[in-house]
């Protein structure tokens, strides 16, 4: 009975603090990443011929010169792979066929026996252009005046909850109208006006782009990816091949980085194209820092106009807001970015008319895609600071206009859905708290001015409707399971989690679980993409449920073999036992074969494999017009941050004193995960709002370098950053939990610029909160000399 | 393009290789002793992914010749644990919670011992300035930085 006593002394899984089960292979440096995957000597590298232009029609591409090259195995054009590709709307090939749309991107690819050959190759690729007037800026793409770059976007196809405009510039319209603006205009006692600029930014992993791909003599196709995304690009690059989705095998390493930039399809089909003309050969692509910096998804621009008012008791009650996103050349994953930033545009605020217009445009900037936040960094860096100065304006404290105004559950959100409960008023609390907001702000010495800002925000899984999981538990010969997934451990911690939940619902010490990772659609289950912090609540149940599958199929084999009754059976740390009889036995008696009956009289059981699927079911549609419909979301993971700084009057340097972020997680399955993930965000969310821009002159990169685009460094974190989270259960998360990878660095560019407002009393249109930008500005406000 | 015999020691081990006179240390040792615990991230010398000792010295070793590491003494990543036993640093970065997607962390884990042999018992900001030349996008250096203070104090 020893067991059945050390249940109740046992800790919980759930809730604790368990140790990565990938730490060891990535500490020793044993981890394996796509480019550190062998393949021998017939591995071949693949270089992309870039358009130089920004706009401009393909004439002719001339390939014979590289073709003869002694060395290239294959030279290949858009012209032969002419069908589309693309997530959301279908607007992309792999290489350019007849126009190219932003400087970088790819005409022509060749793959040679090595990379100096492949470029020597790239430099013997003749292709004329013809110029045409590029887009740079989101307003004008939009207006009737500006040059068309995708004349057929009639032809393209697309799901129907995306607005494209035939004959325009608009890849997506995402409109909410909700209440009567016009009315409640006059009701408003305060009203700010603004327009913010946000710029295009850069993920930024570690590890550059990686992807190799091989096509036996059968016409199987083999892509070992560094991938958020596994089952997708599987089915985005069958497609585009024209092949069946089962033919392309996609094995996914351990990622150094992704942040949304591996999600979807980018790079991937590329080497997947190449193999195709060289069977047997194995081609790798690997971008170089240069080429990851604009090549590929970027962050898009926004340029943001915003209109909010409130009573005079500081209710808000008016909101228009109307945001041009610079998509770049495609926007085929962009258009969900900014159909998220139109149905959340309201941020965690009961707003009772609200007029939303999220524009997508097509300009000649590098492809925006997906990036932690989904939109949201971009829609709450203007919102949350027009709303800390419509509090300023209404003379009431920050904290408290906040709390005031967010949303409770019940509440009816802009888009008509019932608002869940939700911590949100708790984490301004929490946040506000833990910098001491109402301490007196006396700065450090008189050349210094002191401020702080607060920003709240929401986000919900951005994703189709039913974005599904699945997974299996197997049981082994020695009582351990191993748990098939396929959702990626991209640093996030998914695979600790997983396990952590598998051991806690089947019964089983989670030292006990192993994963069977890579990621390998082969063999893996289906997930839809590792994105939209959505693995621990969707996966999360997917493995859940396999977990109590299995657990059920044993019960009921030692039920039966005992002739008890299933219910009085209980699995403690990998030991069967009975409550009712007090038997029990360990789980590595019954794996495999099963469990002998009375007398050799044959046996009950045998292997054991449970299995667990979900998928959301209850999303509805909206409507075009006006954006209301009955539910819009999964769920709002909801938070927000605080942030003391000072700034010197002589540089406009800015020195963060303390920081806080406070998140509603559902259930921290692991409080350090869940802390790491925080406090990484948040610092990722820094670093956008005071040092990191692409900047695009005439749609070329100009900074596409670390030594020109500078992230944050670690003397840069020189202060304490807190990280009281809440947990308000998610009713369908495991456990309650909910996801929180990437809300960390959403409201932070806001509680920055809210705190330099508060130092300086200027509002800067848009970061990076660089110290020149400061100094200028308190030198137009006469705060310096 | 020629080549050049070099002699050297990887991790205790005395390695002879063929090297390509224009061949990285970085490219030598993932792809001549498929030592690719050491990682590359910029092949520019900017993020510090790809560092070794070097005789003792935190070095990029993307910018630097093989040709060059003729008798050098090279620790990697894959070096640092001995006899199954994981070194302090590695320890303590395992329980702060400094790693997450593990690309920087053999770099990281370079600088940190190569900064502890040097100063047993460095300031937070002596730390901080150690791992500058090392990017994390994924931390916020937030228990990398703990890990050092920890692995220190051990």
């Amino acid at each position: 009975m020893a067991n059945v006593k050390n249940k109740e002394k046992s800790p919980s899984i759930i809730g604790a603090n368990l140790p990565r089960n990938d730490v060891y292979e990535k500490v020793t440096g044993t981890a394996v990443y796509t480019d550190d995957i062998q393949f021998g000597n017939k591995l071949l590298y693949a270089r992309v011929k870039r358009s130089p232009y920004p706009h401009a029609l393909v004439k002719k591409v001339d390939i014979s010169k590289a073709k003869a090259l002694p060395g290239v195995k294959a030279v290949i054009t858009g012209a032969d792979f002419p069908n589309k590709i693309g997530l959301y709307l279908k607007d992309k090939t792999i290489l350019a066929t007849d126009r190219v749309r932003f400087i970088g991107e790819g005409v022509a690819a060749v793959a040679a026996i090595s990379n100096e050959i492949a470029m020597k190759a790239l430099d013997l690729i003749d292709v004329e252009y013809e110029e045409l007037e590029p887009v740079f800026d989101p307003v004008y793409g939009a207006s009737k005046e500006a040059p068309l770059l995708h004349p057929n976007m009639a032809e393209y196809s697309y799901p129907n909850f995306i607005f494209p405009k035939p004959g325009t510039n608009i890849a997506n319209h995402f409109k909410i109208r909700k209440g009567n603006l016009e009315e409640a205009w006059s009701k408003c006692k305060y009203i700010v006006e603004r327009q913010f600029k946000i710029p295009h930014i850069q993920h930024v992993p570690i590890e550059t782009h990686v992807a190799v791909a091989m096509m036996d003599e059968k016409g199987k196709i083999t892509l070992w990816a560094s991938s958020q995304s596994p089952f997708a690009q599987r089915a985005l690059i069958a497609e585009s091949l024209g092949i069946s989705p089962t033919d392309l095998r996609v094995i996914a390493p351990f990622v150094g980085g992704g942040f949304g930039c591996k999600a979807g399809v980018t790079m991937e089909a590329l080497p997947v194209a190449l193999a195709t003309k060289c069977k047997g050969w194995p081609v790798k692509f690997v971008l170089t820092r240069e080429e990851e910096f604009y090549t590929n998804f970027v962050r898009q621009g926004l340029t943001s106009f915003l209109k909010v008012g409130c009573d005079e008791k500081g209710r808000i009650i008016a909101l228009k807001n109307t945001m041009y996103w610079d998509g770049g050349g495609s926007t085929e994953y962009g258009v969900n970015v900014t159909r998220a930033g139109g149905y959340s545009s309201s941020g965690p605020y009961d707003i009772e008319n609200v007029e939303t217009d999220s524009i997508c445009v097509y300009t000649n900037h590098p492809i925006g895609g997906a990036y932690r936040g989904f939109g949201m960094s971009e829609l709450h860096t203007g919102l949350d600071q027009a709303i800390d100065e419509l509090a300023a304006k209404a003379g009431i404290d920050k904290v408290e206009f906040l709390k005031m105004n967010v949303v409770k559950g019940g509440d009816k959100l802009d888009t008509g859905m019932i608002m869940h409960e939700t911590g949100v008023k708790q984490t301004i609390e929490n946040a506000a708290k833990a910098i001491d907001w109402n301490s007196p702000k006396t700065p450090s010495s008189p050349n210094k001015l002191r401020g702080r800002g607060i920003a709240s925000m929401w986000k919900a899984p951005a994703m189709p409707p039913n974005a599904g999981s699945s997974a299996w538990v197997e049981l082994a010969e020695d009582g351990h399971i191993t748990v098939g997934l396929g959702g990626q451990e991209i640093g996030q911690g998914t695979f600790t989690v997983m396990a952590q939940m598998a051991a806690a619902a089947l019964g089983v010490p989670y030292e006990n679980v192993r994963i069977a990772g890579p990621v390998d659609t082969q063999y893996s289950p289906y997930e839809w993409q590792t994105v939209a912090s959505r693995l621990t609540w969707s996966m999360g149940n997917a493995v859940r449920n396999a977990a109590l599958d299995a657990r059920k199929q044993i019960l009921d084999v030692v039920a039966q073999a005992w002739h008890e009754n299933a219910e009085d059976l209980d699995i403690v740390n990998g030991v069967v036992v009975s409550y009712k009889t007090e038997n029990e036995t360990s789980l590595k008696n019954i794996a495999i074969y099963g469990i002998p009956k009375e007398n050799d009289q044959g046996w009950v059981g045998g292997p054991i494999i449970g299995r667990g699927n979900f998928m959301p079911t209850y999303v509805t549609g909206l409507d075009p017009e006006t954006g209301q419909g009955t539910r819009s979301v999964v769920h709002y993971t909801t938070g927000t941050e605080a942030l003391d700084i000072e700034i010197d009057k002589e540089t406009g340097q800015i020195t963060v004193l303390k920081a806080a972020a406070s998140f509603d997680v559902g259930h921290a399955i692991n409080p350090v995960l869940v802390q790491s993930q925080i406090e990484g965000g948040f610092i990722q969310g820094l670093s956008s709002a005071m040092f990191e821009e692409i900047k695009l002159k005439k749609g070329v990169t100009t900074n596409p370098s670390f030594v020109d685009y500078r992230i944050a460094t670690a003397p840069d974190v020189n202060f304490k950053i807190e990280t009281p989270y809440v947990e308000v259960p998610q009713d369908d998360g495991p456990w309650g939990a909910r996801g929180v990878g990437e809300h960390p660095m959403v409201p932070t560019i806001a509680a920055l610029g809210n705190a330099i407002y508060d130092a300086i009393g200027v509002r800067l249109p848009g970061p990076p909160y660089s110290a020149e930008k400061i100094y200028l500005a308190m030198l137009d406000a006469g705060l310096v000399k | 393009m020629g080549f050049q015999r070099i002699t050297l020691t990887v991790n205790d081990l005395v390695e002879t290789v063929d090297v390509p006179t224009n061949m990285t240390l970085l490219q030598m040792l993932r792809e001549k002793l498929s030592l690719t615990g050491t990682k590359n991230g910029c092949t520019a010398g900017e993020c510090g992914a790809c560092t070794v000792l070097m005789n003792g010295e935190p070095v990029n070793s993307c910018m630097v010749l093989a040709a060059e590491c003729e008798g050098a003494n090279i620790t990697t990543v894959e070096g640092l644990a001995k006899g199954g036993q994981l070194s302090k640093v590695q320890q303590a970065i395992i329980k702060t919670g400094g790693v997450q997607c593990g690309f920087c962390t053999p770099g990281m884990l370079i600088s940190a011992t190569a900064l502890l042999a040097r100063n047993a018992n460095p300031s937070e900001s002596e730390i901080r300035e150690a791992l500058v030349g090392n990017l994390c996008r994924c931390t916020g250096y937030v228990r990398i930085v703990d890990a050092v203070k920890e692995a220190a104090r051990m």
